[in-house]
């Protein structure tokens, strides 16, 4: 068996009375694409924002490539790439500006920038678009460069909050062709998602009810598991009990 | 280095895509030098004077002349007596009533008058007290003149009243320019960083930020800087305008200026990007800011001097970092004071420069 790339431990966050999230346990383990579901308001935001340093944490543990949620969150942020539910790359800057911009906080040498740029806009076929502004692009065009560029640093782990969310069959298509293509490479895919044809493509399927992890298994083991033919009645059958409101 | 220099670069191209910065950035300071110096004018021009003349002597003409050859007034006929006179006041027709008492003349050479009575309308306070501060002035002018000429004795204080502290030469829209840059920069410096950073955190590009390893020191200069750089442009812009529209032009030395500009413009924009990380909404930044700004300008001598407010507030003004620049560049511009001199306001700029950087940088929180 692989090693572990996260690992987390009763992690819990509390906003007041809300425990949005409530004492999670898992592991992902290295090169493997794990789908994080849940219903709209289970936690998933909240956790993914937990491993990423952007959120600590009421109470639990936990490590992202190595090294402790808690106390080392700038250590962790050198090693993934995040993106998240909001498209957040800046809409006034050109696609090549956008790249220059996080290759350089990234740290990447103006050479590598270059050399990276070029194969990711030839990837992408976006090389005519390379001084199109940001903001003028489809929205596939845009999840597609922002996964590109979550990636630019070749993260040990890459994080991906809805990635797909109001895009079409055929962009979301090629949107997880760019996943696996990410994970061939040896990047740990960690995504949320409400599509469950996509949960399909997970390696690891982990689904979230009222802020705690219910079910955490490959697709097969799970649709075994609820007796279903697929992961949509898997998910319909947890997410049933759910008693938050959306 | 080069990570801050690259995040520089983005401002700038941002702020140059978008459709409203730069032009604002341009006509801002070019509009407020243009305007502004002729409506903040404390000088008062044609007020209105009537003259009571119950002694109708030699002296009395000559005092009514004089007043009516200044441009700072305008004479009105027509008041008998002292009652028709103050219903033209009330009127608003007349700003500053005269007396000549009778026998003023006459009782003068003897060095027993009853002093000349002058009445100032006060509910426009500015008018009626300046008016009255310039018509005083006037007619001991004229009693000096006759004093020497006629070898009189009786001191100008017995025959009228006379603050001799106010200077009517004293240039009102060249005490107003220094101040007009600062308020230039206070609106700058405070308001577009803010609103930059509560902008990303609208737009969300902040949280990608925070997800990396950008250091909060590298971020926060990186956001301050441009503003440095702006600041600097506008302040430069408003000297040329005060040059070719007023020639005015600093009488100390522009290292001065500069070096005490830039020490201003950093705290400002580090007060400004404290706000920012303390505020989660634009209409939040944007109303605590605008109340801070009035403090700034309103209580900082800006307007008014320090010297006349109450001891309590005169205390606040020394926690108010615009009040050392504005020492600093009436000094340098219209008395060309040095550094040197100055040094206790360079030390008290570079302080709050330092405080509230630091503070830009620990209330940058990248985790939650």
């Amino acid at each position: 068996m692989k090693e572990n790339v996260i690992s987390v431990r009763e992690l819990t966050k509390r906003f007041g009375d809300f425990t949005a999230v409530d004492r999670i346990t898992f592991d992902v383990r290295r090169g493997e694409i794990f789908g994080f579901l849940g219903a709209n308001g289970a936690g998933k935001t909240t956790a993914m924002r937990m491993l990423c340093g952007l959120s600590f944490p009421t109470s639990g543990s936990g490590t992202v490539a190595g090294f402790d949620i808690m106390r080392e969150g700038e250590k962790i942020k050198r090693r993934i790439g995040y993106m998240s539910q909001r498209f957040s790359l800046y809409d006034d800057l050109t696609v090549w500006e956008n790249i220059r911009l996080f290759a350089g906080i990234y740290g990447l040498t103006p050479y590598r920038t270059k050399r990276r740029a070029v194969e990711l806009l030839s990837r992408l076929d976006f090389r005519s678009e390379r001084n199109t502004l940001v903001g003028s692009l489809p929205l596939g065009w845009k999840q597609k460069l922002a996964f590109s560029i979550a990636t630019l640093h070749n993260p040990e782990i890459v994080f991906l909050d809805e990635p797909t969310g109001g895009v079409d069959p055929i962009t979301r298509r090629q949107f997880w062709e760019l996943i696996y293509e990410a994970a061939d490479r040896g990047t740990t895919v960690f995504v949320t998602t409400h599509y469950m044809d996509e949960a399909e493509y997970c390696t690891r399927v982990s689904i979230m009810v009222d802020g705690e992890v219910r079910a955490l298994d490959t697709p097969a083991a799970l649709k075994r598991q609820f007796a279903a033919e697929s992961m949509d009645e898997v998910f319909r059958t947890l997410a049933r009990g759910a008693k938050r409101a959306e | 280095m080069r990570t801050l220099l690259i995040l520089i670069q983005k401002e700038f191209l941002q702020i140059r895509r978008n459709s409203f910065l730069p032009r604002l950035i341009v006509a801002f300071p070019i509009l407020i030098m243009l305007i502004m110096p002729w409506i903040t004018t404390m000088d008062v021009r044609h007020v209105g004077v009537a003259v009571i003349d119950n002694d109708r002597s030699s002296v009395s003409r000559r005092i009514i002349s004089h007043i009516g050859a200044t441009e700072w007034f305008t004479l009105r006929d027509g008041a008998p007596d002292y009652a028709t006179a103050l219903r033209q006041l009330e009127q608003g027709e007349v700003d500053v009533i005269v007396e000549i008492p009778h026998h003023f003349e006459r009782d003068m050479i003897l060095a027993t008058p009853q002093p000349i009575n002058i009445s100032a309308n006060s509910v426009n306070a500015t008018k009626g007290s300046l008016g009255m501060q310039y018509v005083l002035q006037t007619i001991a002018r004229t009693l000096r003149e006759l004093q020497t000429e006629r070898g009189i004795t009786t001191s100008v204080a017995e025959l009228a009243v006379v603050q001799n502290r106010y200077n009517p030469t004293l240039n009102y829209r060249h005490y107003m320019i220094p101040a007009l840059m600062i308020m230039l920069l206070i609106l700058i410096c405070c308001f577009l960083p803010t609103l930059n950073i509560v902008g990303e955190k609208e737009t969300g590009t902040i949280e990608q930020i925070n997800v990396t390893p950008l250091s909060k020191l590298t971020f926060t200069l990186g956001k301050l800087i441009p503003y440095w750089i702006i600041g600097l442009f506008v302040l430069t812009v408003a000297i040329l305008v005060a040059r070719l529209v007023y020639g005015l032009w600093p009488a100390g030395s522009f290292g001065t200026i500069y070096l005490a500009a830039m020490l201003f413009i950093f705290t400002m924009s580090g007060f400004s990007v404290v706000l920012a990380n303390i505020s989660d909404t634009m209409q939040q930044a944007v109303f605590v800011m605008f109340f801070f700004v009035m403090i700034f300008v309103l209580m900082s001598g800006l307007m008014t001097p320090i010297e006349s407010m109450p001891r309590w507030s005169q205390t606040v003004t020394m926690f108010l970092p615009p009040r050392y620049f504005i020492e600093v560049m009436r000094a340098v511009y219209l008395k060309g004071t040095t550094m040197a001199e100055l040094w206790h306001n360079f030390a008290a700029l570079c302080a709050f420069a330092m405080l509230f950087n630091l503070l830009a940088a620990a209330t940058y929180k990248k985790q939650a």
